[in-house]
C-alpha cells in the first residue's frame, strides 16, 4: 500500500485538552461534533485500541466491517470515514503521519491471551479488561455487551492476497500521530494496550497523548 | 441422542433466499449448510446459548489462526477464548469473515425498495435487519450484533488492502459443515452479500441439515490445526468437565 502521509496544521499549544495516557490505562471522553481529536504515539509502536460510540445513543457504535467495506480497503488512513453500525459517518481521519492503522486485529483479552500465547497467560493485563473497567467507572449502563470491533491505531496487521493474516512490526515511530474530526458527538473509549506477549511493541508498552481542538 | 448421519439427519430444512433463521445447536451436533442453486450467502452470528454475552469474535478467530478466510480445519472463536464451532467439511474453500452485512439503505439503493405490501414474500430484505429480527427473539438487540461470518462468499484483499468480491465462487450443491463444540445459538440471514455486484435482488436458497457427530476428539484436525486451537479447544472442554 502506498502510504500518503498527511500532516496537520493544528498546533498542540492551541489544544483544549492534552492528556497523557500511561501504558496499560484506559481513557474515556466525549469529543463534540466538529472537534478534532489527535492520538500521539509518544515513544513509537504503541497500539491504541479504540472504540467509538454516538454520545447521544451508544447503541450506535463504530463498525469495522462497515468501515472497511465502505471505503473498499482494510487499512485506515487520511480520508477514511469511520462508519457506525447504522451506516453513519462518525469521524473522518484528517491527518496521519504513520500511514495506516488496523481494524481487523481486535483487542487483546485475558481469555484470548490464553489461546494466542499460553493457558497460564490469563492473569496478565489486557485491553478488554481496561475497556470493562472504564465502562464500569463511566457508570451509564454500558457493559461487555457494548464491546464490539475496535481500531488499533498504529498497529500493522496485513492481510495477504491468499487470505493470510500476519502481525508485522509497527510502522509507527516516536511522535507519529493520527488525527480525526468528529462528525457527530462521539464517546471515545481507549485502551492503551498493555500487551507484553507480542513483539510488535518490542515487549514494551509506552504512553500516548490525547489532544482535542475545538472546531476550527 | 439417536443415531444420525448426513443421510439420516436429525432434521433438515430449507431456508429461502432473503430469509432469516435461528436455532440452538448442541455440542456434538454438526450443521451442514448447502448452497442449493449456487451463489448463496449465509450471514451468521453465534452466541453461547447458556450465556449470550459470550459471542462470536471475528478478530479472535482471525488472530488465533493467522487467517483472513475460513475453511475446513478452522475454528470459530468466541470472545472468551473458546470455540463455538469448527469447520469439519467444506467443498467451497473460502468463506468471508470480514465483509459484513447489507443494510436497508444499501439494499434500497442497489435493488430498489420493494415493500411487503408490493411484493409479499418477495420483498427486499437486508442482512442487518434480518439478524436484528432474529436476535430479538432471545432478548438481544443492536448491542449484540457484532461482526459476522459470510459463508459461501469470498472477499480477497490485495497488497494495498483493497477488497474485491470474487464472483461465481460457490456452486450448486456446495456445502460447509459446522460442528458445534458448545451449546450455541445460531442466527443467520440468507440475504445477498453486501459486496455482491449482481444488480438484481437474487438471494439464494440454503438447505440446513443437522446430525449428531460427537464433539472434537483428541486427534481432531481442527483441534490440532495449530497450538492456538489446541488451547482454544482445551478452554472449551473445561465448560463440560
Amino acid at each position: 500500500m502506498t502510504t500518503q502521509l498527511v500532516e496537520s496544521p493544528l498546533d498542540p499549544a492551541d489544544a483544549l485538552c492534552r492528556e497523557v495516557v500511561p501504558a496499560g490505562e484506559p481513557w474515556m471522553k466525549v469529543v463534540k461534533q466538529g472537534q478534532v481529536f489527535r492520538i500521539l504515539d509518544l515513544e513509537g509502536n504503541q497500539a491504541v485500541d479504540t472504540l467509538f460510540y454516538s454520545a447521544a445513543d451508544p447503541e450506535e457504535r463504530y463498525s469495522a466491517q462497515d468501515t472497511i467495506r465502505g471505503q473498499g480497503n482494510i487499512y485506515l488512513t487520511t480520508g477514511t470515514k469511520l462508519l457506525s453500525n447504522l451506516g453513519n459517518v462518525m469521524l473522518t481521519i484528517t491527518a496521519d503521519t504513520c500511514g495506516r492503522h488496523d481494524t481487523l486485529g481486535g483487542a487483546c483479552s485475558a481469555e484470548s491471551n490464553t489461546v494466542r500465547y499460553a493457558l497460564d497467560k490469563r492473569h496478565m493485563h489486557s485491553c478488554r479488561d481496561s475497556f470493562l473497567m472504564a465502562l464500569a467507572q463511566w457508570d451509564r449502563g454500558m457493559t461487555k455487551r457494548d464491546l464490539s470491533s475496535n481500531i488499533n491505531f498504529f498497529m500493522n496487521v496485513p492481510v495477504t492476497p491468499a487470505g493470510g493474516l500476519t502481525f508485522e512490526d509497527g510502522i509507527s515511530a516516536p511522535l507519529k500521530y493520527v488525527e480525526m474530526r468528529a462528525e457527530m458527538d462521539v464517546l471515545v473509549l481507549v485502551s492503551n494496550c498493555p500487551q507484553l506477549n507480542n513483539p510488535c511493541n518490542a515487549y514494551n508498552p509506552t504512553p500516548v497523548e490525547m489532544l482535542v481542538w475545538d472546531a476550527p | 441422542m439417536r443415531e444420525s448421519s448426513p443421510s439420516s439427519p436429525l432434521w433438515e430444512e430449507l431456508v429461502p433466499g432473503g430469509a432469516h433463521w435461528s436455532g440452538v445447536l448442541r455440542r456434538g451436533t454438526t450443521l451442514r449448510l448447502t448452497d442449493v442453486g449456487g451463489g448463496a450467502n449465509v450471514a451468521m452470528l453465534l452466541y453461547n446459548n447458556e450465556e449470550k454475552l459470550e459471542r462470536y469474535n471475528m478478530a479472535d478467530t482471525l488472530k488465533a489462526q493467522h487467517t483472513a478466510h475460513l475453511t475446513a480445519g478452522c475454528a470459530c472463536y468466541s470472545d472468551m477464548g473458546r470455540v463455538l464451532c469448527s469447520i469439519t467439511g467444506d467443498s467451497v474453500g473460502w468463506h468471508d469473515p470480514i465483509g459484513g452485512v447489507s443494510n436497508a439503505a444499501m439494499v434500497a439503493r442497489r435493488y430498489g425498495a420493494l415493500s411487503y405490501q408490493e411484493a409479499r414474500n418477495a420483498c427486499h430484505r437486508n442482512g442487518y435487519d434480518s439478524l436484528l429480527n432474529e436476535v430479538a427473539k432471545y432478548g438481544l438487540g443492536r448491542r449484540d450484533l457484532v461482526p459476522n461470518i459470510n459463508f459461501f462468499s469470498k472477499v480477497v484483499v490485495d497488497d494495498g488492502g483493497n477488497m474485491a468480491f470474487a464472483g461465481g465462487h460457490s456452486r450448486a450443491g456446495d456445502h460447509v459443515d459446522l460442528r458445534f463444540e458448545m451449546e450455541t445459538l445460531v442466527v443467520l440471514s440468507t440475504c445477498q452479500h453486501p459486496l455482491d455486484p449482481d444488480p438484481e435482488y437474487r438471494p439464494r436458497d440454503v438447505k440446513l441439515t443437522a446430525w449428531y457427530s460427537g464433539p472434537a476428539g483428541a486427534d481432531d484436525p481442527c483441534r490440532n490445526r495449530c497450538p492456538e486451537n489446541r488451547r482454544g479447544f482445551a478452554n472449551t472442554d473445561r465448560l463440560y468437565l
